[in-house]
C-alpha cells in the first residue's frame, strides 16, 4: 500500500496539478499564499505611510502620493487580504477536515472561487501600477464619481472579489449543511465551523449589496445616471447607506472567523473543555444577525436624523452583548486549566488583549456625542486596527502557527516564534495606542502632514510601527524555514493533542482524500474533562 | 475510498449517496437564489427611496413606458415558466421527447422576451429617453416634471440586469437541450435541470415585480 505514505502535498505531481486542483486543501493553500503575497504588499505600504508620518511635512511623499497609498492600503488589506484570507486559506483546509468530509460540498465551484479572487486581484495590481486611487477604500461618492484616479480598475476587482466570497460562503453553508459524518450533530461542531458558517450567512447576504453598489458606482462614473450624485438630483448620502450595509457586516465577515480560530487555540492549549460552548456558537450567530442593522453608526456626521441616531446608537451596543459573552467564555475556559505558553497561544492571549480594547472603544465610538468629537480622527484609525488587527490578523498569526503542522508536517522553532508573538503584541500597541490618544487630541486622519504638537506621538507610533513590521515579517519567515528539507523537528499527527477530527482521524499533512477510511467519532470536540488525549510533540 | 462500481456515473466523489448530492445542490440552489435576491434588492430599494423623494415625477415619466409591450412580456416569460416546469414534469415521466420540446419552447420564449425588450429599447434610443445624463427627451409629457433621467435611470439598469439574467438563462437552457439529447439528463438524474428550473423561476417573479413598479403604478 503505497497510498498510505501519500499526502496531499506530494500527491499528484506537477504545477498544472495545482492549478487545477478540486482538492480543499490545496485550494486552501493556493489561497494562503495569495493573502500573505497582499498582505506583505499592504503591510509595505503602511510602513511606507508610517515613515512619511515620522515627522511633520511632506517629507518624501505628495499629499497626492499619500491618498494613494492610504486607499491601497485599505483596499488591499480589507478585500484581497483580511476577508478572503481566514475563510479562503484556513477554512478551506480545515471545513472538510473537521466535518470529516472528503472535500467542500461543491469543490469546482471553490476552485472557481479562487479563480475569480485572482482575477479580482489582478485588478487591483492593474490600479497600482497605472498610478492608484485616490479616493479612500471607502470609494464615497460625490468624489469617487469625479477623481481622475484609477476608481473604475478598482472597483472592478472589488466587484469581482465579491463573487468570490459568495461563492466561498454559499460553498461552506451547503458543506456545512450536508457533508457532516453521521453523528456529528450541530453541538458537537468545533467551534470554528460554526464561525465559518456566521461568515458564510454574512458572506451570501451582505457581498450582494456591495456588488450593486459598486455597479452603480461604475455606471455613475460611465453614465452619470445621477442616482449619488447631488447635480443631477441623486443622493450621496445614499451611497454611503448601500456601502455600509455591506461594510458594516464585512466586519463581522473578518472577526467571526477569527472567534473561531480563538475558541480552538484556547481549550486545545489549556487542556480544558471549552465554558459555554452553546453560548459561543450562538453568540456567532447573535453577531452575525445584530451586525446587519447598526451601519448607521459610521454615519452619525453624514447628515441623520436624530431619531435614526439614537436608534443605530442603540441597536449597537447590542452588538458588546455576544461579544462580551465570548471573551469571557474564553477566559473562564482558561480558568485551573494546564495553560501552555506555545506560539498559537501566545497569539490567543495577545488577541484577548487587544481585542478587548478595540471592543471597549467601539463602545465609545458608538455613542452619538462621543463620536462626532471622535469622528475621522485616529481615534477611530486606532479603534479599527485594534479590532482588525490586533483582532483578525492576531488571531491568524495564531491559527497559522497552531495548524501549520496539520497543514505541513512541520514543526517551525518555538522560541523564534515566540519572540516574534511578543514582538507583534509590543509593536502592536506601540503603533496603535498613540493614535488614540492623537484622536483624542483632535489629529484627523488620511493626512500626509501635521501640527508640530502631535509629532511626539507620531514618532513614537512610526517607530513601534518598524518593531511591529519586522516581528510578523520574521514570524512567517520562521514558519516558511520550518519547511526545509532538513527539519529535525517531527510533530507528529497532534502535536497538541488536540480532539477534532482533522487532529485525531488523519496523518499531518494528510491524505489526499482526507481520511484514509470513514472517520467515526468517538467523542466531542472538547471533552478534555472525559478522554485523554496525548499531544506527540513535546520541547 | 472511491464508491464501488454499483454507484451510478454521476454520482461525485466526495458524496455518500446520491440523495446527498442531490439535497447539497438544492441548498446551495436557494442560498444562492438568496444572493440573488438581495442584489436586486439593493435596487429595488433604490426604486424605492426615489419613488418616494420624487413621487410625481415617477407618475409622469412612467407614462412613456409601453404599457402593451410590457404586458406581452409579461405573458411571455409566465408562460416560459409554466414549460420549463413541464419539462422538469416529463424527464421525471421518462419523457424525454416532450421534455426536449418543453425545453426548446422555454428557449423561444426567452428569446421572444429579448426581443420584444430590445424594440422597446431601441424605441427609447430613438426619442432620447436614456439614463442620467444621456437623457434628452423634452416631449410635453415631462414638461411638468422635473428629473426624469432618474427614473430612466433605475429603469434601464434594473430591467438591464434582469435581461441580463433572461440571457444568462438561455445559455443554461441551451446547456440543458444540449445535455438531455445527449442523455446525460434522465429520470434517474435531473438535478441540474431543476436547479435551473428554480433559476428561471426566479427571474421570471423578478420581472412580475418589475412590471407593475415600473409600468403600472
Amino acid at each position: 500500500m503505497t497510498e498510505k505514505k501519500q499526502n496531499y502535498l506530494t500527491y499528484p505531481k506537477g504545477i498544472m496539478s495545482w492549478l487545477l486542483t478540486l482538492d480543499h486543501k490545496r485550494i486552501g493553500i493556493m489561497y494562503l499564499v495569495g493573502g500573505i503575497i497582499f498582505f506583505f504588499i499592504g503591510g509595505l505600504v503602511a510602513l511606507g505611510m508610517r515613515l512619511e508620518l515620522a515627522a511633520p511635512g511632506n517629507d518624501f511623499m505628495s499629499n497626492d502620493a499619500y491618498n494613494n497609498m492610504m486607499t491601497l492600503h485599505g483596499a488591499i488589506m480589507i478585500f484581497l487580504f483580511i476577508i478572503p484570507a481566514i475563510p479562503g486559506a484556513l477554512g478551506n483546509i480545515l471545513l472538510p477536515l473537521m466535518l470529516g468530509a472528503k472535500d467542500v460540498a461543491f469543490p469546482r465551484l471553490n476552485l472557481f472561487s479562487f479563480y475569480l479572487y485572482t482575477l479580482g486581484a489582478i485588478f487591483a495590481i492593474y490600479t497600482i501600477l497605472s498610478g492608484g486611487v485616490d479616493t479612500g477604500w471607502t470609494f464615497y461618492t460625490p468624489y469617487s464619481t469625479q477623481s481622475t484616479s484609477n476608481v473604475i480598475p478598482m472597483t472592478i476587482g472589488v466587484f469581482i472579489i465579491g463573487f468570490s466570497s459568495i461563492l466561498t460562503g454559499l460553498n461552506f453553508i451547503a458543506t456545512v449543511h450536508k457533508m457532516r459524518i453521521p453523528g456529528l450533530t450541530w453541538y458537537k461542531l468545533p467551534l470554528f465551523v460554526w464561525a465559518l458558517y456566521g461568515t458564510s450567512l454574512v458572506q451570501i447576504t451582505a457581498t450582494p449589496v456591495i456588488a450593486i453598489t459598486m455597479v452603480l458606482l461604475m455606471l455613475e462614473r460611465f453614465l452619470g445616471i445621477g442616482i449619488f450624485d447631488p447635480a443631477l438630483g441623486g443622493d450621496p448620502v445614499l451611497y454611503q447607506h448601500f456601502f455600509w450595509f455591506y461594510s458594516h457586516p464585512a466586519v463581522y465577515i473578518m472577526i467571526l472567523p477569527a472567534f473561531g480560530i480563538i475558541s480552538e487555540i484556547i481549550p486545545v492549549h489549556s487542556r480544558k473543555k471549552i465554558w459555554g460552548y452553546k453560548f459561543i456558537a450562538y453568540s456567532t450567530l447573535s453577531i452575525a444577525f445584530i451586525g446587519f442593522l447598526v451601519w448607521g453608526h459610521h454615519m452619525f456626521t453624514a447628515g441623520q436624523s436624530v431619531l435614526s441616531q439614537i436608534v443605530f446608537s442603540f441597536i449597537t451596543y447590542f452588538v458588546g452583548i455576544p461579544t462580551g459573552v465570548k471573551i469571557f467564555s474564553w477566559i473562564l475556559t482558561m480558568y485551573k486549566g494546564q495553560v501552555s505558553f506555545t506560539p498559537p497561544m501566545l497569539y490567543a492571549l495577545s488577541f484577548l488583549f487587544l481585542f478587548t480594547i478595540g471592543g471597549l472603544t467601539g463602545i465609545f465610538l458608538g455613542a452619538v456625542a462621543l463620536d462626532i468629537h471622535l469622528h475621522d480622527t485616529y481615534f477611530v484609525v486606532a479603534h479599527f486596527h485594534y479590532v482588525m488587527q490586533g483582532g483578525t490578523i492576531v488571531a491568524f498569526l495564531g491559527g497559522l502557527h497552531h495548524w501549520w503542522p496539520k497543514s505541513f508536517g512541520k514543526m517551525y522553532n518555538h522560541t523564534i516564534a515566540n519572540i516574534c508573538a511578543l514582538g507583534v503584541f509590543l509593536g502592536f500597541n506601540g503603533t496603535f495606542f498613540p493614535q488614540f490618544l492623537l484622536g483624542l487630541r483632535g489629529m484627523p486622519r488620511r493626512y500626509a502632514t501635521y501640527d508640530e504638537q502631535f509629532v511626539e506621538l507620531h514618532s513614537y507610533s512610526s517607530f513601534w510601527s518598524g518593531i511591529l513590521g519586522l516581528s510578523i515579517f520574521f514570524a512567517i519567515l520562521n514558519l516558511v524555514w520550518s519547511l526545509r528539507k532538513n527539519n529535525k523537528l517531527n510533530p507528529g499527527t497532534n502535536p497538541w493533542g488536540a480532539m477534532t477530527l482533522e487532529w485525531t482521524h488523519t496523518s499531518s499533512p494528510p491524505h489526499p482524500h482526507n481520511f484514509e477510511e470513514d472517520p467515526i467519532l468517538e467523542h466531542g470536540p472538547y471533552d478534555y474533562d472525559k478522554v485523554i488525549v496525548k499531544p506527540t510533540f513535546k520541547k | 475510498m472511491s464508491h464501488d462500481k454499483s454507484s451510478p456515473s454521476f454520482l461525485q466523489h466526495h458524496f455518500h449517496d446520491v440523495n446527498q448530492q442531490y439535497e447539497t445542490a438544492k441548498l446551495g440552489m436557494w442560498a444562492f437564489i438568496l444572493t440573488e435576491v438581495l442584489t436586486f434588492g439593493g435596487l429595488f430599494c433604490a426604486y424605492t427611496i426615489y419613488r418616494s423623494w420624487y413621487p410625481d415625477m415617477f407618475v409622469g415619466a412612467n407614462l412613456l413606458l409601453d404599457v402593451n409591450k410590457g404586458l406581452l412580456n409579461t405573458v411571455v416569460l409566465i408562460t416560459s415558466s409554466l414549460t420549463m416546469a413541464l419539462a422538469i414534469w416529463a424527464i421525471q415521466k421518462k419523457n424525454k421527447k416532450l421534455s426536449l420540446l418543453m425545453l426548446i419552447a422555454t428557449f423561444l420564449f426567452a428569446l421572444a422576451f429579448l426581443v420584444i425588450k430590445y424594440l422597446e429599447y431601441s424605441h427609447k434610443f430613438e426619442v432620447g429617453q436614456l439614463p442620467g445624463e444621456y437623457y434628452s427627451y423634452m416631449g410635453p409629457e415631462v414638461a411638468h416634471i422635473n428629473n426624469p433621467h432618474i427614473f430612466f435611470s433605475i429603469y434601464f439598469i434594473m430591467t438591464g440586469l434582469h435581461g441580463l439574467h433572461v440571457a444568462i438563462g438561455m445559455g443554461l437552457i441551451a446547456w440543458l437541450i444540449y445535455s438531455t439529447a445527449k442523455g446525460n439528463l434522465h429520470s434517474k438524474y435531473y438535478t441540474p435541470m431543476e436547479m435551473i428550473g428554480i433559476f428561471w423561476h426566479l427571474v421570471d417573479l423578478i420581472w412580475i415585480y418589475l412590471f407593475p413598479l415600473f409600468y403600472l403604478i
